[in-house]
């Protein structure tokens, strides 16, 4: 069924791919800089520091000095990356993102770390469930969630090569390698299918498109043929792999996010008003209870299991 | 252009006139032709608010003809309520919301650091706008680092929205405060463009601080019944006013 398969156990922190790629790139380029507020643990970029050490910006704790510093950096000539953690970069920052980056439309690269509920025990106020919600809102801005240290390190490469916002939403929950053809390129907008099948499309980015392959070989045991796309942009979206989606009829989105406007509720607008389908949202309902990311994502059935269950249902409400 | 528009803030344009006059004509080294040239000092306009001001200056800087000031937030106009970088050269970055231009500009001060650039970078606040906390975690950054490429000035018309600062949410001792966050302070008249040209022209080099410049004003300057008046923080003249007020400022 699948030109997707695990060849390992092996999983990665995409942090390190993220980190290994931006020394690269600086390597290269001597615009690069780094700007942090006391994130570079959190972010891998203690290497950075040692190699680059002139070129790390670290503000201290201030999230809205450390946007607008990427949007100064920018205007000196710099392609400035910003890491920080997500709930922070987004939420304590929001109108420097806002009318800084993306209504002034300059070239920084915002880097939102650990999100999703990566945090766990934490709990939601370092979760960052809202962010694509809030980002999706800012036109310019290209938003790319990858799903493994592959796409994490073509993600990287490609903010760096677009000129203008991007944000890159990263998360410290360790995955597994997606197995590709040897002439598989990311691009932004453009989404990949991973799994091939027509009675039913899982779009997914992020922690869970793995899962979501797993489900999939789940529902073929059963002759569901379930087609898996890796939406790893989600600004601006895959319009034609949407499409295509819904072509199959029946949609099920799948996020490591609330489930009120992020990936499912960008795809459903699309869907809503071109082709409508019976489709699910699968990702976190608001502010979830206490507990380790793990926990969180089977208690919400974000699971082989309950993504299989979530194809199921909507397969059975095809018209 | 507040008479034609029929809307804008007259009193911190006129607070901020003689600030932005000294600026583009005495202190800054730039190339309206070349508005994105690397090696230019920058001005970041924080109080976006007062775009009039500041659109009457670039215009009379060479960035855009002055016959465009008649569109002044016009339907489609370049010339926004808050200016737009992508809409105008001279612009460097959007503002609106306060408390945004002063980290910006430290940003840019900070790439000329790591570049060893000599160009200076200059942001305009006003002192209401200083109630936001975006500007005190900005301030400890750009003192840290020393940034003596950078000069904050600060319109101290005393009047913000809706009353006195002091009767808002006092920033007196104001000068104390900046110094105490590692900042070198200067006292001035912001109406006397001698004073003005003084601080704002004193070599960076060698200061190894960042500059805040307060310079004391009034809001509404240069026109009798706009004097220090908080009503005119975004009050529109009519047409008996606007004549009184143009012939008092000719």
């Amino acid at each position: 069924m699948s030109a997707v398969e695990q060849t390992t156990d092996e999983l990665f922190d995409c942090r390190e791919s993220f980190a290994q790629t931006i020394e690269a790139l600086a390597a290269e380029d001597p615009r690069i800089v780094t700007v942090v507020s006391d994130s570079v643990g959190s972010s891998k970029l203690g290497g950075f520091r040692t190699k680059f050490p002139d070129r790390m910006v670290n503000v201290g704790i201030a999230e809205q000095t450390l946007v607008a510093v990427g949007a100064g950096l920018a205007n000196g000539g710099k392609v400035p990356f910003v890491s920080a953690a997500s709930c922070f970069i987004t939420g304590r920052a929001m109108e420097q993102v806002k009318a800084d980056i993306a209504y002034s439309n300059v070239n920084v690269k915002l880097i939102g770390q650990s999100s999703g509920v990566a945090y766990g025990e934490l709990g939601p106020t370092h979760h960052s469930i809202e962010d694509l919600a809030w980002l999706r809102l800012f036109n310019n801005m290209k938003l790319i969630v990858p799903a493994d240290p592959w796409q994490t390190s073509e993600a990287i490469r490609a903010a760096a090569a677009h000129d203008g916002p991007v944000f890159v939403r990263i998360s410290r929950m360790k995955v597994p390698a997606l197995e590709r053809s040897a002439d598989a390129r990311f691009e932004i907008g453009s989404a990949e299918t991973l799994v091939e099948g027509d009675d039913a499309t899982i779009i997914a980015n992020g922690t869970m498109v793995h899962r979501a392959v797993a489900a999939a070989r789940l529902l073929a045991d059963e002759g569901i043929a379930t087609r898996v796309v890796n939406m790893a942009t989600v600004n601006p979206l895959d319009e034609a792999a949407i499409a295509a989606a819904a072509d199959t009829g029946a949609i099920v989105t799948l996020e490591e996010h609330s489930v009120r406007g992020g990936l499912g509720g960008a795809v459903a607008e699309l869907v809503a008003t071109t082709n409508p389908v019976p489709m699910r949202i699968l990702g976190f309902p608001g502010f979830v209870p206490t507990g380790s990311a793990e926990f969180l994502f089977d208690h919400f059935g974000l699971n082989p299991a309950g993504i299989a269950d979530a194809v199921r249902q909507t397969v059975a409400r095809k018209r | 252009m507040v008479y034609e528009a029929q809307q804008g803030h007259p009193g911190g344009d006129f607070s901020a006139a003689d600030i932005l006059a000294t600026l583009y004509f005495g202190v800054m080294r730039f190339d309206p032709r070349k508005p994105n040239d690397p090696g230019r000092d920058r001005f970041v306009m924080s109080k976006g608010h007062c775009s009039g001001a500041f659109y009457a200056a670039l215009a009379a800087a060479g960035y855009f003809p002055e016959d465009e000031l008649k569109t002044y937030m016009e339907p489609l106009s370049k010339l926004n309520g808050h200016p737009n970088r992508n809409y105008l050269p001279g612009v460097e970055t959007n503002t609106g919301p306060l408390g945004h231009g002063l980290p910006v500009a430290t940003g840019i001060a900070i790439a000329g650091q790591l570049d060893n650039a000599d160009f200076r970078t200059f942001v305009l606040t006003g002192d209401g706008e200083l109630q936001e906390g975006s500007n005190w975690e900005c301030a400890l950054t750009a003192a840290h680092r020393k940034l003596e490429n950078l000069t904050l000035i600060v319109d101290r018309n005393r009047l913000q929205q809706g009353a006195r600062t002091e009767d808002t949410a006092t920033l007196d001792p104001l000068d104390e405060k900046w110094r105490a966050f590692g900042w070198h302070v200067e006292m001035v008249d912001g109406h006397d463009h001698a004073q003005l040209l003084d601080v704002l022209s004193a070599p960076a080099k060698g200061r190894g601080k960042p500059l805040c410049v307060i310079a004391n004003t009034f809001k509404g300057k240069g026109v009798s019944f706009m004097h220090d008046n908080v009503s005119w923080h975004h009050g529109v003249p009519n047409k008996e006013q606007y004549e009184q007020a143009m012939a008092e400022l000719v």
